[in-house]
């Protein structure tokens, strides 16, 4: 068998795309398909360009009522008291809740899809009890016949604080003076499984060790030990978190929200609201943009509380002071890396410590952060300790990716600085040391068939890579990425029409266009085209448990669903044609071009038969439900040009290049624009954004306009290169887009910067400010 | 509250008059008042472009109108850009270039870029990215949206 050193590969343009999106191709190997590798018109598209798709706010029911949730100004108190007497007598007022009015809850774990939560806490979040701990945690909430009312009878509750003094950075907050944030909170460590015994802000410590440490760092002729650090930041979906909620007077509670998992929504109101989750039904509107930070509940058990309280529906919404200030972030985090390599560059030990900031309540990705910060590399020595740890921000929530891009910038930068010491290319260092097939993670995985070295050659023949950069203050890097991606559950019910279409129904929230990839993969298999599948996004009550639109899963997992659902149509409709020709089913073969064929000649198409249906024992229902475990992992590399203006510090990014595995490419348009979108999310982390806080843990820069996030002006064209090795646990063998591309930016870019001036930059954002102190300090 | 006045404005061509109280941005009546929901809230304080019609030929933020400010004026809002018999161009450009994700602010470009292309038919790049950087896409990464305002400049000058 050739090794994957002999096999030819070139990159071509993708078809159908622009000129910049381009994918690798392996001499003798294309994938033959009629409709996965098109780029036909989304499904929703013309309701979205119209202004007719309905998004969480623009739900409008009779008799609704709005409401407006009050909210902390202090990041650490302790809640003396609330008076909401006052609130409740403003005319319009019809209900008035605080965290009284919801059920107690227990500490139990939940898994949310992606990332696990304490009930206990949740319920803090949602409406805090005794304490208040980040600006913005909300307190109480009224419903009213306007939300002006509400907002302006919310002003008149009263609440007393005995203000605490705030923690707000990890190091601090690890110390043993630090003020404790929760006093039920003991460490947790894993894998060992022990418990402290004192209150404590580090909620977990993982601790993963391989090989020999001691003796690889021994066997090294470099090691580079760094320190790096990065600010919280924001998901920055543009729609605002909202709710709307109806308390029927059977006991039966409708949500109509937007999120990435309604049967996630219909889980944590049930457990919050301590009734049946048959009595909870989420109806996901269109979602605004979620990417992890729309799981986690904030105002859908509380407008459920004011809907039981009036008896009306009621609606909230935040305005984005409110999603800045209560919702998202990603962690802020400190980490010191070190990575020894011998004298052939091959890495023969790495060591990291990595605190982040799980915010008010336990959570960070903090696991992931260990198991991905040496996930690209053959590490043969490795030990990796991770802690969670509370801090008086937002609670934290997953980011694309979660934990992986702050992991990224340290080992990335790292091997960036090996490269420049041993005068080695940063492309020839990670084809020499790419994770392959059959390595082990330090943390014990084992890879599947994996494209890390893929992604390479690609940026080895991509013509960003040999187009020469030419003038001052100018620089190029790269830096690879990686993410898990995940399978978990799927349903998709599959109708065949009389005219030979199927209406498609799933649980999946489309955030991305994923009701055309995932209708796509039903039209391969039954042989049609993509226009006639229609899909459909269903309530909880009309379709099986679906898990979150997050972990990069919905294209792998929903459309494992949708192909079992086709696989089904294609055997009851084998039954049918038997029927109709008076032959065996196991006689009759659904074949290519959409035509069932049998004995002695005889054809039907997949048109005629659908208007048979009737005739041969009615209406026909494909059912596809899986429980995905073979999802593979996705790996990125980016090439980055910059250039910095040494009088200012700002960096201008001049060329993009994003180069991704995604197994196959089901619709490349969608798969282009996540790799671009999530590249542009990454350079904005690398350059600009930040949450700044004051010392009184206040946040200062709580709207778009003072955590800026990247606009059109700002970037590039953002290049692409879609490098397709297949995941052998999909019968298209995808492995999902959506996290890899926000990965690898801040390391590339940092890469880059060095490449322009000279100077490492391990602290995020790389900010004008920060940039020119670096490139002062540099020069004096 | 205080009292409600009658704004008398036209909408999408059509004469319209409705009631609004002093405070009420004109984002605010859209949605509430008149069920044009089709104009999004992402900040209402003017950073997003979310919320973008067009009032008396210019793109506004509408959550930095006042709706009493709307009197006497002309509005375009998203449901008045496709035709009787199909889409606009640019609503063609933006599902035929895949330059949308959530789609939430799609509206807004799309009334941007006709803003756009109403005052000049043939933006360069530069000239599409510098007039565009008002409305933020966190879904994208503009590359595609580009694009579909590169196309759409086509079909109207075609």
């Amino acid at each position: 068998m050739a090794t994957v050193e002999d096999r030819q590969f070139r990159v071509e343009p993708f078809p159908g795309g622009t000129p910049g999106n381009q994918r690798l191709v392996e001499e003798g190997r294309l994938p033959d398909y009629d409709v996965v590798g098109t780029r036909p018109i989304r499904h929703d598209g013309t309701d979205k360009v119209t202004g007719r798709a309905r998004y969480g706010a623009d739900i409008k029911l009779s008799g609704l009522l709005q409401g407006y949730v009050l909210r902390s100004p202090h990041a650490h108190a302790r809640i003396v008291s609330i008076d909401t007497s006052r609130a409740a007598e403003v005319p319009g007022v019809h209900a008035v809740c605080t965290n009284a009015d919801m059920p107690s809850a227990d500490h139990r774990a939940g898994d949310l899809g992606e990332g696990m939560v304490d009930w206990y806490h949740l319920n803090q979040n949602v409406l805090a009890n005794d304490k208040v701990l980040y600006t913005g945690h909300a307190v109480a909430a009224v419903a009213a016949d306007s939300v002006h009312i509400a907002e302006e009878a919310a002003r008149l509750i009263e609440v007393e604080y005995e203000v605490l003094p705030p923690v707000l950075d990890v190091r601090e907050a690890r110390g043993a003076d630090a003020p404790v944030l929760n006093d039920d909170v003991r460490t947790d460590r894993q894998p060992a499984g022990e418990t402290g015994d004192t209150p404590t802000n580090v909620a977990k410590h993982f601790h993963y060790e391989k090989g020999d440490v001691d003796a690889g760092f021994a066997a090294a002729e470099l090691v580079i030990e760094r320190e790096f650090t990065t600010e919280t930041v924001h998901q920055g979906y543009i729609e605002p978190h909202t709710a709307t909620a109806f308390w029927s007077p059977d006991g039966k509670i409708t949500v109509w929200t937007s999120t990435q998992g309604s049967f996630m929504i219909r889980m944590q109101v049930a457990e919050l609201l301590d009734v049946a989750i048959s009595k909870v039904k989420v109806v996901p509107m269109e979602i605004g943009g979620g990417f992890g930070g729309k799981i986690a509940v904030y105002l859908q058990p509380v407008a459920a509380v004011l809907s039981r309280l009036s008896g009306r529906p009621v609606k909230l919404n935040m305005d984005r002071s409110n999603v800045f200030d209560a919702t998202g972030p990603t962690p802020g985090s400190y980490m010191k890396v070190k990575i020894g390599v011998d004298a052939e560059g091959k890495i023969t030990a790495g060591e990291a410590e990595l605190l982040f900031e799980a915010g008010a309540f336990p959570g960070s990705p903090i696991n992931p952060g260990c198991m991905c910060v040496f996930a690209c590399y053959d590490v043969p020595n490795g030990r990796i300790d991770g802690y969670d740890i509370c801090v008086n921000k937002p609670r934290s929530n997953a980011y694309r990716a979660p934990g992986s891009t702050h992991v990224a910038l340290a080992t990335e930068t790292i091997v960036d600085e090996i490269c420049e010491a041993q005068g080695i290319c940063p492309v020839e260092f990670r084809l020499k040391n790419a994770v392959k097939e059959g390595d082990e993670r330090v943390d014990g995985v084992t890879y599947p068939p994996v494209g890390m070295w893929e992604t390479i050659k690609a940026v080895e023949l991509s013509d960003h890579w040999q187009s020469p950069l030419e003038g001052p203050n100018r620089g190029r890097g790269i830096a690879s990425g990686f993410w898990f991606n995940f399978g978990g559950n799927s349903v998709v019910a599959a109708t065949v029409n009389e005219d030979g279409t199927v209406s498609l129904i799933e649980g999946s929230t489309d955030i991305g266009g994923t009701r055309a990839s995932v209708a796509m993969q039903l039209a391969e298999i039954l042989g049609i085209a993509a226009e006639d599948v229609t899909p459909t996004v269903v309530d909880t009550d009309s379709i099986g448990h679906t898990d979150v639109t997050g972990g990069s899963r919905t294209c792998h997992a929903t459309g494992l669903a949708a192909i079992k659902a086709a696989e089904d149509i294609q055997a009851q409709l084998r039954q049918r044609a038997a029927m109709l020709w008076d032959v065996e089913s196991e006689q009759v073969e659904y074949g290519d071009g959409a035509t069932l064929t049998g004995p002695e000649g005889k054809t039907i198409s997949f048109q005629e038969i659908s208007g048979k249906l009737t005739q041969t024992g009615g209406p026909v229902v494909g059912r596809g439900s899986v429980n995905a475990d073979k999802h593979g992992g996705a790996f990125g590399t980016h090439i980055a040009d910059v250039e910095v203006d040494p009088d200012t510090g700002k960096v201008q990014v001049l060329r993009y290049t994003v180069v991704q595995d995604v197994g196959t490419a089901i619709h490349p348009s969608y798969v282009e624009g996540q790799m671009q979108g999530g590249a542009a999310q990454g350079i904005g982390w690398a350059l600009n954004e930040e949450y700044h806080y004051g010392d009184d843990g206040r946040l200062h820069n709580a709207s778009f306009l003072d955590y800026r996030i990247p606009t059109c002006y700002d970037l590039p064209d953002i290049e692409t290169i879609i490098v397709e090795v297949p995941n052998p646990g999909h019968p298209f063998g995808v492995r999902g887009v959506g996290e890899v591309p926000i990965v690898p930016p801040p390391a590339a870019m940092a890469n880059a910067i060095f490449r322009a001036t000279g100077v490492r930059m391990r602290s995020l954002p790389m900010s004008p400010p920060k940039m020119l102190h670096e490139l002062l300090a540099s020069d004096g | 509250m205080a009292k409600q006045r009658i704004v008398s404005t036209s909408i999408n061509g059509n004469p319209v008059e409705f009631l609004a109280a002093p405070r009420q941005t004109l984002l605010e009546v859209l949605r509430d008042n008149l069920d044009l929901i089709g104009t999004k809230e992402g900040c209402s304080n003017g950073n997003c472009g979310a919320c973008t019609v067009i009032f008396n030929g210019r793109p506004v933020d509408s959550c930095l109108v006042l709706a009493v400010e709307a009197e006497g004026g002309e509005l375009e809002t998203i449901e008045g850009v496709a035709l009787t018999d199909g889409l606009h161009v640019i609503q063609d450009a933006f599902l035929g270039q895949a330059a949308l994700q959530c789609g939430i602010c799609t509206p807004g470009f799309i009334m941007s870029t006709k803003a756009l292309l109403e005052e000049n038919a043939s933006p360069s790049e530069d000239e599409i990215r510098f007039h565009l950087a008002g409305n933020l896409c966190r879904c994208t990464g503009y590359d595609k949206i580009v694009r579909a305002v590169q196309q759409a400049a086509e079909g109207v000058t075609n």
